[in-house]
């Protein structure tokens, strides 16, 4: 008689969460991702294949249908879908040159919310994050503390961290310092 | 912190997402073997080392990962301007480049 063993998948930080005075930090659940590269040749079709149209503006992101995708370089994006699409397939039927790989597991994101969101993150990224200079769908991959971060600003008082899962308790742990520092 | 502008992102940017990638404009021979080792000598260690104004590579590495180029003066330690790989030593470089 077989015995039934049933395995829970529990994603790096999950369920941790802080609620300083003026910030919330909450590990997001998981999401379906892809590292996409390509040139300009092939934007059109791959912005047809994934329905959202990939930005080409340094720094700035697009959003649809739950899908988004992030300007990391002239010829490279991050591509997140929340709703778990299939972001690879919908690649696979483009022609035009390529290459996506999937990264669903690699990343592990944080979202850093309310009045003290910008100033917690400054505590450890050099980048100016001013409304100004880092507009609402603004995004960059930059550094925080010691690790490589890929930061989207969300909303005003509302951004995205994605780190790499294995950094993703130094990030949590670091941005956690950062809140309550934030808040006193 | 100093801030450099890379000419991808078009921004500039805090120092602590690049790192510098040598001098620039260092042409590898089409054909290594034919080279004398004296040319060989020259193309793979001999710099120029200035004092004064330097043609660098730079790469912005926790950014859009892009090399690039960058006028910097070793003395002052200020960019005088940067411009994308692949592109032409330019010719005149903007202000105070003296
Ligand atoms: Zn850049």
């Amino acid at each position: 008689m077989a015995n039934q063993v049933t395995a829970t998948r529990r994603p790096a930080q999950s369920g941790r969460d802080t609620s300083a005075r003026n910030v919330k930090l909450a590990v997001l659940p998981p999401a379906e991702r892809i590292s996409l590269r390509a040139p300009a040749g092939a934007v059109e079709a791959l912005s047809r294949a994934l329905g959202l149209a990939l930005p080409v503006r340094p720094c700035t992101s697009a959003t649809a249908e739950g899908r988004t995708a992030l300007w990391l370089g002239p010829d490279e994006w991050l591509v997140l879908d929340e709703k778990g699409g299939d972001l690879l397939a919908a690649c696979a039927g483009v022609e035009a040159l390529h290459s996506a790989v999937g990264i669903s597991h690699r990343n592990v994101a944080i979202a850093v919310t309310g009045p003290g969101a910008e100033t917690t993150i400054s505590a450890g990224c050099p980048r100016d994050l001013a409304l100004e200079a880092f507009s609402v769908g603004a995004c960059a991959r930059t550094v925080l503390g010691k690790i490589e971060i890929v930061l989207l600003r969300t909303g005003e008082e509302a951004f995205r961290v994605e780190c790499w899962r294995s950094f993703s308790d130094y990030a949590f742990t670091f941005l956690d310092d950062a809140a309550r520092d934030a808040a006193s | 912190m100093l801030l450099i502008r890379c000419p991808y992102c078009e921004q500039d940017l805090p120092e602590l997402e690049f790192r510098n990638a040598g001098e620039a404009h260092v042409v590898r021979s089409g054909n290594l073997v034919a080279e004398s080792d004296e040319d060989f000598e020259r193309f793979l260690f001999i710099r120029e080392n200035p004092k004064g104004i330097i043609y660098e590579r730079w790469r912005h590495i926790h950014g859009c990962g892009r090399f690039f180029n960058a006028v910097r003066n070793t003395v002052s330690d200020k960019f005088l301007m940067t411009y994308k790989a692949g592109e032409k030593k330019p010719e005149s470089l903007p202000g105070d480049a003296k």
